[in-house]
């Protein structure tokens, strides 16, 4: 099968910026692929390349084996759920929904039909006659996504969509979200500078940084294993730790990310720190302890451990735990 | 206890936390305005609201008041009984014509200003940036700086036969076209300056930045993502014209060609300058007021532009032109 969405040293320069510079990425048919990375990483670019809002200054993308150069947005199979929703303030709900099949000629019943079975699968029925206006940001995005799911497109192409949302919600619109690409084996493809939303929804994640891929993988890959400095401290919270530091605590003379859960307190053995900051997160408590001039996360269970700042405390962690990784930014 | 009372002496402390007042006259008046917020906005209108409802509101009501009244035809003097005797004076064929003549002539005047100025509106929103959008303000802004009579004058001469345009379009071996042009019936003439082809254009050149301006804020609120998405939803550019832009656009549209199209339907200077002798509705107020002393007929003829507005207005309401609003 061909793969939905193909790069070949695709680029996009702004006069000198290269905002996306020689990527390839293969995404395969109902993926859930996660663009993650810093404002100005160039993931936003890749999605408009995708959708034809831009042209690539450069390379070859392939949409489902079928070149996407030169082809317009409107020729695209392809639909956008915009960072703040671009719902069409003149029309209602029911008309915005339906507005995809308007222009494609579909009749007025079928395509009201039509859009009040999208606007019942992202619960909201019986909103159609309202105004955007009168909708909170939640339900404008339910629209948003109704709006380009209706369409029945081979990829959706989602631009920080869960950005202005409170946490609750966030929490909330992302297991939907999740289950809804389960459920339509729709391509989504889905761009985050949010860690946790990557990780928690995505199949396979890209990590970007200056216009482009540094690290592409399974979220467990991503976590566990980050290639270079920059993925792990973008990333995780794993404690990134300097070569020099590195080799005092025993291990190698190489950058290393430790996760905050693989470190216990100890009775005897491992190496001693110094307790300088705790914070109570519910289901555990991080400790911020002082080893050799380096601060290092420990992640403890609740009720472990109710330690005072400057505690004396021994860290210890098995060997096999300690990721080694490229130093590079 | 001690040491607070050594500290603190028994001046005010030196950051309490209500600061005294500013004292003096404004100090006072700003403590109870912010109090009496109704009071400050009371005041602040008072003053344009006497002007526009005692001056300017007021004095139209006293003409409109004029044209129910009539003039004896012997003496000539105003006979102040309410009649609609002047209204009915309207209809006759010679001042309906004048009517009709104005209506047409400001609706041909609204359409081309609306067709001109938006793609140069939209240009201005949507790609004009720093030195660009100052470039485009002055060229919409400069004709204004002129003065009015200048430019109709200026236009005059444009138009005439020995004019520049002739001289232009004899240099193009373009003579029979403008030939063919002043020979249509009605519009044409002896030249374009004294045709109303001439009075058209004059009236486009004169009004066309009141309908830029409005066009171009109101597309510059449209925001790009809903382009986008347009597109993004299969919509052909035509498409998203149609269904996205004009619709947004159209608030704007409609309060320029409120401007052009009052401005033509009031105007009496360009059509007297430029145009056949025939009168407009402006001319035809000019001179019942002054040389025909007939001031009900003249303020009966000023009521027509008011009463066209009105109904054009309650139909591009009807017709949801203001729904982007």
């Amino acid at each position: 099968m061909k793969p939905a969405v193909q790069f070949e040293n695709v680029s996009r320069h702004f006069g000198v910026v290269r905002a996306v510079d020689a990527v390839d990425l293969k995404i395969e048919p109902g993926e859930f692929y996660a663009m993650l990375g810093p404002s100005g990483s160039g993931k936003t670019t890749c999605l408009r390349l995708i959708a034809g809002f831009e042209q690539p200054s450069g390379g070859h993308i392939e949409i489902f084996g079928e070149t996407a150069e030169g082809v317009p947005p409107y020729r695209r199979n392809v639909n956008t759920v915009f960072q703040d929703y671009a719902l069409f303030p003149h029309l209602n709900i029911l008309d915005n929904v339906a507005y995809g099949m308007m222009v494609r000629g579909i009749g007025k019943a079928e395509r009201h039909r039509a859009a009040d079975e999208a606007l019942e699968l992202v619960k909201l029925p019986g909103y159609g006659a309202r105004k955007p206006g009168q909708l909170s940001g939640g339900q404008r995005q339910r629209v948003a996504l109704a709006r380009a799911l209706v369409n029945k497109p081979k990829v959706l192409l989602l631009d920080e969509p869960l950005g202005a949302l409170d946490l609750k919600l966030r929490e909330q619109m992302q297991e939907e979200l999740k289950s809804l690409q389960r459920a339509l084996g729709i391509t989504f493809i889905f761009v985050t500078h949010d860690q946790s939303e990557a990780l928690s929804m995505a199949d396979r994640v890209a990590v970007f940084n200056n216009g482009g891929i540094v690290q592409e993988g399974t979220p467990q890959d991503i976590y566990n294993r980050p290639r270079t400095r920059f993925v792990a401290d973008f990333v995780g919270s794993s404690n990134v730790i300097a070569p020099e530091v590195m080799k005092s605590l025993g291990g190698e003379h190489r950058w290393a990310s430790l996760r905050p859960e693989a470190i216990r307190l100890a009775t005897e053995g491992g190496v001693s720190a110094t307790v300088a900051a705790t914070s109570f997160l519910g289901a555990g408590t991080r400790i911020t302890a002082e080893v050799n001039g380096t601060r290092l996360h420990v992640m403890v269970p609740a009720g472990e451990a109710n330690l005072a700042v400057g505690t004396p405390v021994r860290l210890d962690w098995s060997a096999s735990e300690v990721h080694y990784m490229d130093g590079a930014a | 206890m001690t040491m607070t009372a050594m500290t603190m002496p028994t001046t005010p402390p030196a950051n309490p936390a209500i600061l005294p007042g500013r004292g003096g006259f404004f100090g006072g008046l700003s403590d109870t305005f912010w109090r009496r917020p109704k009071l400050f906005l009371f005041l602040m209108l008072a003053p344009p609201l006497l002007w526009l409802g005692v001056i300017y509101i007021g004095s139209l009501f006293a003409l409109l008041l004029q044209s129910f009244f009539s003039i004896d035809e012997f003496s000539g003097l105003i006979v102040r009984e309410f009649t609609l005797s002047t209204y009915a004076e309207l209809l006759r064929p010679s001042n309906f014509d004048i009517i009709l003549r104005t209506v047409i002539m400001a609706a041909l005047v609204t359409i081309t200003s609306a067709v001109v100025a938006f793609p140069i509106a939209y240009y201005a929103a949507r790609y004009a940036r720093g030195k660009w959008k100052a470039f485009f303000y002055l060229g919409i802004m400069l004709p204004l700086w002129s003065s009015y009579l200048v430019k109709v004058y200026a236009w005059k001469l444009i138009l005439a036969k020995e004019g520049i345009l002739t001289w232009a379009f004899a240099k193009l071996h373009l003579t029979w076209l403008l030939d063919g042009i002043l020979a249509l019936p009605v519009v044409g003439g002896n030249s374009l300056s004294i045709s109303y082809i001439g009075t058209y254009l004059v009236f486009v050149y004169v009004w066309l930045p009141y309908m830029i301006l409005p066009t171009q804020a109101a597309l510059e609120r449209v925001p790009g993502n809903l382009i986008e998405a347009s597109s993004d939803l299969g919509a052909t550019p035509n498409q998203t014209f149609r269904h996205v832009l004009l619709p947004l656009a159209l608030p704007g549209i409609i309060a320029g060609s409120i401007f052009t199209f009052s401005l033509t339907l009031g105007d009496y200077i360009i059509p007297q300058i430029v145009g056949s002798s025939r009168l407009f509705i402006g001319q035809a107020v000019y001179a019942q007021q002054g040389t025909a002393g007939n001031v009900p007929l003249a303020a009966a003829f000023s009521v027509v532009p008011i009463v066209i507005m009105a109904i054009y207005l309650w139909i591009a309401k009807k017709k949801g032109a203001f729904d982007a609003l």
